[in-house]
């Protein structure tokens, strides 16, 4: 019941891309296309996962252990930076496939702030191992439903009439607050899951 | 051509504004502009960052391997954000409280290794700096306008002073996430209508 409530939190309710606003530059970037944004979705889905796992691990026993948790912000993004690096020359020699459909997208999710920001939120909120994992696991798919809800819509703008200054970017932003006043919507689905755990 | 270095400081103002020209470093756009107070923390920090990265990078940009070049420009990116953290802390603890999640996250900031990467690593040290601390300051007063529209609109009080008149309704909407997006697309719309050069 606890992971239900966490993944209903992470996918609707706190949804890292639109109540949380992490991870907008490729938000933006790959959201035009619908191909282009299943593809990073599911290439953060599986860093996001992989990354917060193994920098839970180095926080509590390397930063913890050495009394050193001032430095997180560096050896963070550094083991983010490695990890996405290693996960991609491994996946070119083990599964050329994925590779091809995750390739371009891997270098450009080191410095896609939402993988720093959820593994940062879990050590501040102090989740044990397994809920991390959870947590991240629900935070990426949050993102990759949002990515992909917002290429469809994106893909029709192509097709119908917008004032020259508002195109691409600014339109989009604006379309991107109408979602997140729908994903606004699921707050009140919070409250009542709360009292149900209650009980 | 060669440009003067008042050149290069001004254009942060107008020609490559962040995030309206340069369409980046959006996430802390949208989640610290609630009230003026952290935008202006926020501009603040993020300039520090980008000045004193520019500088070095730029200083040391001929012992840099071209191949672990982004790593490198990383590490002293993430270097000065720890510097700012920690200072935060330490001087201004409501406001670091406020910002968060936010400062660690300085360091993916595309502005700032955008900087990295297309400036310092190509013009001498004065350039750069003048070029960082254009650019810094030109985000912190975006930043600011956006949270002025959000906080006068959302709270009617611009950096906690009561400017509305008394008997008015805020709009909860405008701090909360899709005033941010719905905002920030309008001034972008509105900065567009105006040509980039004078």
């Amino acid at each position: 019941m606890e992971y239900i409530v966490l993944a209903i939190n992470a996918i609707l309710v706190k949804n890292i891309l639109l109540a949380e606003y992490l991870g907008n530059c490729p938000f933006l970037g790959v959201s035009k296309k619908m191909d282009t944004a299943t593809g990073m979705g599911m290439a953060v889905i599986f860093v996001m996962t992989f990354a917060t796992s193994i920098t839970w691990m180095v926080h509590h026993f390397v930063l913890v252990a050495l009394g050193i948790e001032y430095l997180q912000t560096i050896v963070f993004i550094l083991v983010i930076a490695a990890l996405v690096q290693l996960i991609e020359m491994f996946l070119k020699k083990a599964a050329p496939a994925l590779y091809k459909a995750l390739g371009i997208f891997l270098p450009l999710i080191t410095t896609n702030c939402a993988i720093l920001g959820v593994a940062v939120m879990c050590i501040k909120r102090d989740y044990g191992f397994i809920q991390s994992i959870f947590f991240a696991l629900f935070s990426a798919v949050g993102f990759a439903l949002a990515l992909v809800l917002f290429a469809g819509i994106r893909e029709r703008f192509q097709v119908s009439y917008i004032p020259k200054a508002l195109k691409d970017t600014a339109i989009a932003l604006v379309m991107a607050g109408l979602i997140a006043m729908a994903f606004f919507g699921f707050k009140g689905i919070d409250s009542t899951l709360k009292a149900l755990t209650l009980n | 051509m060669k440009k003067s270095i008042t050149h290069e400081f001004f254009k942060g103002f107008w020609e490559v504004l962040p995030p309206f020209r340069l369409v980046l470093g959006l996430c802390p756009t949208l989640a610290v502009t609630k009230t003026v107070e952290n935008g202006i923390g926020m501009g603040l920090a993020t300039t520090f960052v980008l000045l004193c990265s520019n500088i070095i990078i730029s200083s040391i940009k001929s012992i840099i391997p071209k191949k672990v070049r982004i790593a490198s420009y990383i590490v002293i990116i993430a270097t000065f954000v720890v510097i700012v953290e920690l200072v935060m802390k330490a001087y201004f603890f409501p406001l670091s409280q406020q910002l968060g999640l936010f400062i660690p996250l300085i360091v993916v900031n595309c502005i700032i290794l955008g900087r990295a990467e297309a400036f310092a690593s190509k013009k001498p040290v004065h350039h750069s700096a003048a070029d960082g601390l254009g650019i810094g300051l030109g985000f912190t007063l975006s930043l600011m306008l956006i949270s002025a529209i959000r906080e006068v609109l959302g709270y009617g009080t611009i950096l906690g002073m009561q400017v509305m008149w008394d008997k008015f309704e805020p709009f909860a909407f405008m701090v909360e996430a899709p005033g941010a997006f719905v905002c920030l697309g309008l001034v972008l719309g509105l900065i567009n209508l105006v040509p980039k050069k004078a």
